[in-house]
């Protein structure tokens, strides 16, 4: 194996622009004000060690993914299909990265120790999927729509329907961790932690549309939700000095 | 489905708006559980072995439960992975670990201690762990690493050169007296010792 020299760009991955990204620290959101780090983030050089990190071979067509099917039967509530691409900022698929998702079942109660609101467990639904996407990026899965669910945040705090989303990309320097909302939730304006993005039209990029060429005939609703990933800048680092 | 562009050559602005962040929240181990990895030893991988322990603490000093770490390393020659794996995080050794917390805010992981980076000049990396560190709570990844006490050439590694060095210390797990393969490194989210984190 030929080592692999340090690129010398520090800039390789572009930086993501103010107000993109949500602040840590956010005292809307209770349980950042003791968590969020107070002191300044130091810059960190992209080096190696960030511009590398797990990838995998791309399946040959989109997986088949269904949370659906459970051990003894259907899953309850309302089944939908989401389907996007992975792609960069340059429109570039993100082939073979892997994304797992995980949600609250139509109840809106995740199979999880910690959560104890009062909605029933559904022995045929686990909420859990990952999958690797394909050559163009592509990705799809069947799911039942989750439902709101309340947390302590505030007095009748309600998380507004959503599917979390984890995804590596080609690096370390472009991993993501964020969550699919749906068009038209009354508690979206409400929620501190999606009214954490600052930029409304960033903020509102979360929200998946509604989609018909996903949506099968008799069959169940689709939503499109493509993740953009960080792109990189115009010049090849195999073409620096 | 609608088709994107075709890679073309690469333009000066971009053409998509990048997707923000969300926080992880408190049940991401539906999701991220099937590839917890806290051993990324494998039989067949050359290197020391190491062991880095320490727990995730707030600013009241209490333990964080329900936090998970992923980290990224070199191999024992200072090389990372480039080849895609077959499938996701069989056992061959990546140098991808996947940790939660336990109930006392505790981690621990096994793995080969990196290597150096080889390169000359201000390439020239220390060994080093990268750690992204997620938690319910956390809008946004926090990111640091893992250097090791008894490594010379943090002296020269340029990274922590450029963190004011009375907060270095926050990156450098220590090496346990009398267990020679185990280092001991604490994430301090706030408070007179926080960690240092970075901006990528
Ligand atoms: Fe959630």
């Amino acid at each position: 194996m030929t080592p692999v020299a340090t690129p010398p760009s520090q800039f390789v991955y572009r930086m993501f622009q103010e107000g993109v990204l949500p602040p840590n620290f956010c005292p809307a959101y209770v349980s950042s004000v003791k968590r969020a780090p107070r002191q300044p983030l130091v810059p960190l050089p992209q080096t190696i060690s960030e511009l590398t990190g797990p990838t995998f071979t791309p399946p040959e067509s989109v997986q088949s993914v269904d949370l659906t099917k459970g051990a003894h039967g259907a899953a309850l509530g309302e089944r939908i299909l989401v389907g996007g691409r992975v792609l960069d900022e340059d429109g570039r698929a993100v082939a073979g990265t892997l994304v797992e998702i995980w949600q609250a079942n139509a109840a809106g109660r995740y199979l999880h120790a910690s959560d104890q609101h009062n909605a029933p467990l559904d022995p045929n639904f686990t909420g859990g999927a990952s999958f690797v996407t394909d050559a163009k990026g592509r990705f799809r899965f069947e799911t039942i729509r989750p439902g709101a669910y309340p947390w302590r945040n505030h007095p009748n705090a309600w998380r507004p329907a959503h599917i979390h989303f984890s995804v590596f990309g080609p690096a370390f320097a472009t991993r993501l961790i964020t969550q699919m909302y749906f068009p038209g939730d009354p508690l979206l304006p409400f929620d501190p932690i999606f009214n954490s993005i600052r930029i409304q039209a960033v903020r509102e990029r979360l929200i998946a549309a509604f989609d018909w060429d996903t949506t099968v005939p008799e069959y169940g609703l689709g939503y499109r939700f493509d993740i953009v990933l960080r792109g990189r800048h115009e010049t090849p680092m195999e073409n620096k000095p | 489905m609608t088709e994107a562009p075709e890679p073309g050559p690469l333009a000066v602005s971009p053409s998509l708006p990048v997707t923000s962040y969300q926080t992880v929240g408190p049940y991401f181990k539906i999701g991220l559980e099937a590839f917890y990895r806290n051993d990324l030893t494998n039989p067949n991988t050359p290197g020391r072995i190491v062991e880095v322990a320490g727990a995730v603490l707030d600013a009241d000093r209490a333990p964080v439960p329900d936090a998970v770490l992923e980290i990224w390393h070199a191999d024992s020659s200072g090389r990372h992975m480039v080849q895609p794996q077959a499938k996701p995080f069989d056992d061959t050794f990546i140098g991808f670990g996947r940790v939660p917390t336990n109930e006392a805010g505790e981690f621990q992981f096994r793995t080969i201690k990196p290597g150096a980076i080889q390169a000359s000049g201000p390439e020239l990396q220390a060994p080093h762990i990268l750690v992204s560190v997620f938690m319910r709570g956390l809008l946004y990844r926090l990111i640091t690493r893992i250097y090791f006490s008894d490594e010379p050439g943090n002296a020269d590694d340029p990274v922590l050169r450029s963190v004011e060095q009375h907060r270095r210390g926050s990156l450098i797990a220590q090496a346990v007296q009398g267990r020679p393969d185990r280092y001991e490194w604490n994430i301090y989210l706030q408070g007179e010792n926080e960690t240092v984190f970075f901006e990528l």
